[in-house]
């Protein structure tokens, strides 16, 4: 037997998390070392993984299967295609920077108990969260995704409603009432479309009698599974609600900004970078070689959705004055074009979205990670509350900027590539479709420099006037992130060779093959 | 009656006596019900005979080796194979032992074990009077706030009967889901229900609310007794017999001989419809199912919490594996009559404590109101009629029993001046205070929400998925959403503890002795490992999912 390395690379972290969480309270110092030690490791393991993962192999990789739950026909099965791999990737490298980022976010302000110890929780809970969401990426068995796709939000619940910012308007009382309902709101979305989900696992079981994907798959493609087209169609409409729900997808996005707004900035990085992805990975995964009848038939709805959350989402980020807010509202519009690059069914749009979901993160992580770090230098997260930072704070201002103008797909940075190809795919097959996604991106532009404009230009404020620039521990965490960006708009290869394979796999499963283009069909 | 019919009567009672053979009793098989019942019987002696310093000793030591020792008894049984292939009907067919009834027998023990150690508990209230105390009154006869009562607070008497209580509430519990025939059904339902209504008297704080309860919970169940026996009456005019097999195979249309003196009623369909459902309402009233669950929410509020945990647990166990093996062994052939039936009360049950339970201040009451929406969620696998529907009622119930105790026992430790602070609001901040205890609580409540990696997931799967095979996929959609609901106050509470801040003036957590530590960290150790390892158990629950006939 080989060394499970998936195992290995969701069990690291999961430790980590148990560590740090037995480091005693007087010891908060050790615990943020250990705490970024885990996730630094889990990253090796990560880029392991990576570099062991051949695109052109089989099509899951890296397999481990083990019994379980007998019982219910479960197996203990993991296995990781391009996609996955990539956004496994993703998760470990963006664990230690939001580790670093949130360094003093979980400094306890007074001194409660003596057992009271929010440094370690904070940190642990993050490493827990960080466990999850791998092991949700690499397991190939239906129960076990489910298991952690729902337990995932039990850590997430604590970070969002037990930590927020230090500063708020209405006083710590308020926030933390603002917070707590943030955390419900949260925990009721996602665990009513957690709950639904379980409905359809429990009828998928009725119907094919395990949970592997692979069986499944395989069986619905040779013809030996037979599902009647309502069956279908209702099982998959149990798992897309809860992927919509966490993606989020319109209208079921409402918990987002106030999730967001409420947590410090390395959690709402925390949120929409890494556990959104499950998501959407997960439609990609299980949506679409479960049921692909289904997703066919479910299409025309889930763009017009898409179309919905990009416009809707860049509209009310332009209308917002918390900082917060802004980036959530735009993180809604990315994951519109992400759920429309899925379910254009081209593999220009699969291929983007899957890019599209790394470069997403990465931006998100550069922006709200500077924009955290604005937040906490002012105590304000109201854009009136800033101006004329960049003449008092030029690198943070600049690092901002980036992080704005890779939000809003500047050529030249990677969010731009997967934008393109999303485009590029959704319109080869629904052209008015991709024609209007494209108004979301002049609204990004609007909300991106209207932000930078109004907070780091124009006149200093004089509360603004004594704001230190960027410290040594934010540089390390801002620099890496803003070079990936600009490594992976110059030259996206690497990650789209090893998505591709896959994507194609996926888009055959749904019997899809790409439109031809029209000069050379008119032939 | 016929003149032939009185003399046939008359000339059977007349048989000579020496007809009668020595009824043959299977004494090993019935040993943990036995030494259960002996220890009680022991516990009486001791309160007559022991002095009384020395009586809280000896009843403890005799109860836990008793429930160890009847335990033991179990599994001696069951690794005999009589849970599997020598399952058979002992005791001249009045008790059966099989699978489902040896699997109950060690649930309830052991829940009766750990609820035993949360009755012992001592260290909880401040000492009186230099004595130390447990949850119980000082002298149960005296009235609340009177001389006699000081007097006997003073004197430091305690209620140590509540042991040997126990010990005959358990013991009914024990033979209530084998019982084969309707008679040992009805006894046993009153040997474990009159000393439940007792303990439920006996608190020492709050005590007119405790007596209360008490008064409710006897009254209502006297009335659900009295439906069962009408409800068995029937049943034995329909089929002319108590047995269990008999009933089923008169139902089934195998046996038509017709006594001759119940000519007029045997075979009557209407006595056999309105007889199942008056009994099938006697135990859903046990069970806490909508709309017999009125007494939930008061009894378990007063009733004293140790008891309350025990009977959460024990009496959903007992109740469910005699419910169980009615529907299964008695009216499968009924079964298209009392399925629809059950449906509905599945639903109303799931929707109703979970809607319910939202409204509630009180976290006895809430926890009560959550029992019922399990109960809910159990009437569902009952409902599956299946091979499967039974084992994955077997595994809810070991789950469930466990984080039951456990949460009350957590309630116990939560107090103020007035004993324990059930009211909600006490509970804010409680995880700034004492993280410790706020998190085991919050493991409880995600186990009763149903949280993966929790012995309440693995259940409610197991559950779902019977009931989803059985053709009530209905059910299943109505399970999820009150699951849905539920989490929603369970959530609240853990919301109430980790996010609000704490109130000035909150309650403390006492620092409990090793009985209660025990007793919680069973509940949590069973929770955890039922919720990420479940298949052993699940193997001991499938293969005890076989009624003997």
């Amino acid at each position: 037997m080989s060394f499970p390395l998936l195992t290995a690379t969701a069990a690291l972290p999961a430790l980590g998390a148990v560590a740090t969480a037995a480091v005693p309270a007087a010891r908060r110092t050790a615990a943020k070392w250990l705490a970024l030690a885990a996730s630094l490791a889990t990253l090796a393991l990560a880029i392991t993984v990576l570099v062991r993962f051949d695109p052109d192999g089989a099509r899951y990789q890296l397999t481990e299967s083990h019994p379980w739950i007998a019982d219910f026909g479960v197996r203990y099965e993991l296995g990781v295609d391009g996609i996955a791999v990539a956004l496994i990737a993703l998760t470990a490298l963006l664990i230690p920077f939001i580790v670093l980022a949130g360094w003093h976010d979980a400094d306890p302000l007074e001194t409660g108990s003596r057992r009271w110890r929010p440094t370690q929780g904070f940190f642990a809970l993050i490493l827990a969260v960080e466990a999850m969401v791998i092991i949700s990426f690499e397991a190939t068995d239906v129960f076990v995704f489910y298991i952690f796709f729902e337990a995932m939000l039990i850590p997430m619940y604590f970070l969002i409603g037990g930590f927020g910012d230090r500063a708020h308007e209405h006083g710590e009382e308020a926030a933390a009432t603002q917070r707590s309902y943030a955390a419900v709101k949260f925990l009721l979305y996602n665990l009513v479309g957690g709950l639904l989900m379980l409905a359809a696992v429990i009828g998928l079981y009725v119907v094919a009698g395990n949970f592997s994907l692979q069986e499944i798959a395989e069986a619905r493609a040779n013809g030996s599974l037979h599902m009647a087209t309502s069956t279908e169609r209702w099982l998959f409409l149990g798992f897309f609600f809860a992927f919509a729900v966490k993606a989020p997808l319109w209208p079921l996005h409402t918990w987002l900004p106030n999730a967001m707004q409420e947590s410090t900035a390395p959690v709402a990085v925390l949120i929409t970078a890494v556990v959104d992805k499950v998501g959407t990975f997960a439609m990609l995964r299980f949506c679409l070689q479960l049921f692909p009848e289904a997703s066919k038939w479910a299409t025309p709805v889930i763009l017009v959705l898409a179309l919905i959350s990009i416009v809707y989402g860049a509209l009310l980020a332009v209308g917002q004055r918390d900082i917060k807010r802004l980036v959530a509202y735009a993180s809604i519009s990315h994951f519109g074009f992400i759920v429309m690059g899925i379910f254009a069914m081209t593999s220009q749009g699969q291929s983007g979205a899957t890019l599209y979901m790394v470069n997403h993160g990465i931006s998100t992580a550069a922006l709200m990670l500077v924009a955290g770090f604005l937040i906490s230098r002012r105590g304000s997260r109201l854009i009136a509350d800033y101006g004329g930072v960049q003449k008092v704070a030029p690198v943070l201002a600049g690092t901002f900027l980036i992080g704005g103008l890779a939000t809003l797909s500047l050529p030249g940075l990677a969010p731009f590539v997967s934008e393109f190809l999303v485009l590029v795919g959704t319109f080869t097959r629904y052209p008015a479709i991709g024609i209007i996604a494209t108004f979301g991106i002049v609204l990004a532009a609007l909300y991106v420099l209207v932000l930078y404009q109004r907070t780091m230009t124009g006149p200093v404020k004089p509360e603004v006037s004594a704001m230190p620039d960027l410290r040594a521990r934010e540089l390390v965490v801002v620099a890496p992130l803003i070079v990936l960006l600009i490594l992976l708009g110059v030259y996206p290869k690497p990650v789209t060779d090893i998505v591709n394979p896959a994507v194609k796999q996926t888009m055959s499963d749904v019997h899809q093959t790409d439109p031809k283009p029209e000069v050379e069909a008119a032939k | 009656m016929s003149t032939a019919a009185v003399h046939s009567l008359w000339t059977t009672a007349a048989e000579p006596i020496s007809k009668i053979d020595t009824p043959k009793i299977e004494y090993g098989q019935l040993s943990p019900t036995l030494i259960v019942i002996g220890a009680a019987l022991v516990g009486v002696l001791i309160e007559a005979f022991v002095p009384r310093r020395s009586r809280y000793y000896a009843q403890v030591f005799v109860s836990v080796v008793a429930l160890c020792a009847a335990f033991a008894a179990v599994v001696a049984l069951a690794a005999g194979g009589y849970g599997t292939t020598k399952a058979h009907i002992a005791a001249m067919g009045a008790i059966a032992v099989d699978g489902p009834a040896l699997f109950l027998q060690g649930t309830i023990l052991l829940a009766g074990l750990v609820g035993l150690f949360t009755f012992a508990e001592r260290r909880l209230d401040p000492e009186a009077h230099g004595n130390r105390v447990d949850s119980f009154a000082a002298q149960a006869a005296s009235v609340p706030g009177s001389d006699s009562e000081k007097a006997a607070v003073k004197a430091g008497f305690t209620t140590t009967e509540v042991f040997p209580l126990l010990l005959f509430a358990i013991g009914g519990m024990l033979i209530f889901p084998s019982a084969n025939d309707l008679l040992t059904l009805f006894v046993a339902l009153e040997v474990f229900s009159l000393p439940l209504y007792l303990l439920c008297a006996v608190a020492r704080r709050k005590r007119l609310m405790s007596q209360e309860a008490a008064v409710k919970y006897f009254l209502l169940g006297a009335f659900a007794s009295a439906f069962t026996l009408f409800g068995i009456a029937l049943l034995y005019g329909y089929a002319g017999s108590v047995s269990y097999a008999r009933i089923a195979q008169v139902v089934d249309g195998t046996v038509t001989d017709v006594d001759p003196a119940l000519a007029n009623t045997m075979g009557n369909d209407v006595l056999l419809l309105m007889g199942a459902a008056m009994l099938v309402m006697g135990l859903l009233f046990k069970v806490g199912a909508v709309p017999f669950h009125m007494w939930t929410p008061d009894v378990y509020q007063g009733a004293p919490t140790p008891v309350t945990g025990f009977m959460a647990a024990a009496t959903k166990v007992a109740a469910f594996g005699a419910l169980l093996r009615l529907l299964y062994v008695v009216l499968p052939g009924l079964r298209w009559d009392w399925r629809p039936v059950m449906w509905a009360v599945a639903i109303i049950t799931m929707l109703g404590g979970a809607i319910v339970a939202i409204t509630q201040t009180d976290i006895k009451r809430l926890l009560a109101y959550s029992s019922i929406a399990h109960a809910g969620f159990i009437l569902a696998g009952v409902i599956a009629t299946s091979k499967d529907g039974v084992s994955s009622v077997l595994f809810y119930l070991a789950g469930y029993s466990f984080v039951t105790i456990g949460a009350f026992a957590v309630v116990t430790l939560v107090r103020d001046a007035g004993g324990e602070a059930t009211h909600l609001s006490k509970w804010a901040g409680l995880g700034r205070r004492s993280p410790l205890v706020a998190a085991v609580f919050a493991v409880f409540l995600l186990a009763f929400a149903g949280i993966p990696l929790t012995s309440g997931f693995a259940g409610k799967f197991a559950v779902f998925k019977a009931a989803a095979d059985g053709g009530a996929a209905p059910l299943v959609v109505v399970g999820v959403i009150s699951s849905a609901i539920a989490a929603f106050f369970y959530i609240r509470v853990i919301v109430l503890m980790f996010f609000s801040e704490p109130k000035a003036e909150g309650p403390t957590v006492a620092v409990p002795s090793p009985l209660t530590m025990l007793a919680i960290g069973v509940g949590v150790a069973v929770t955890l490992v039922l919720g990420v390892a479940p298949q052993y158990f699940l193997d001991l629950a499938g293969q005890a999912g076989v009624f003997v006939r």
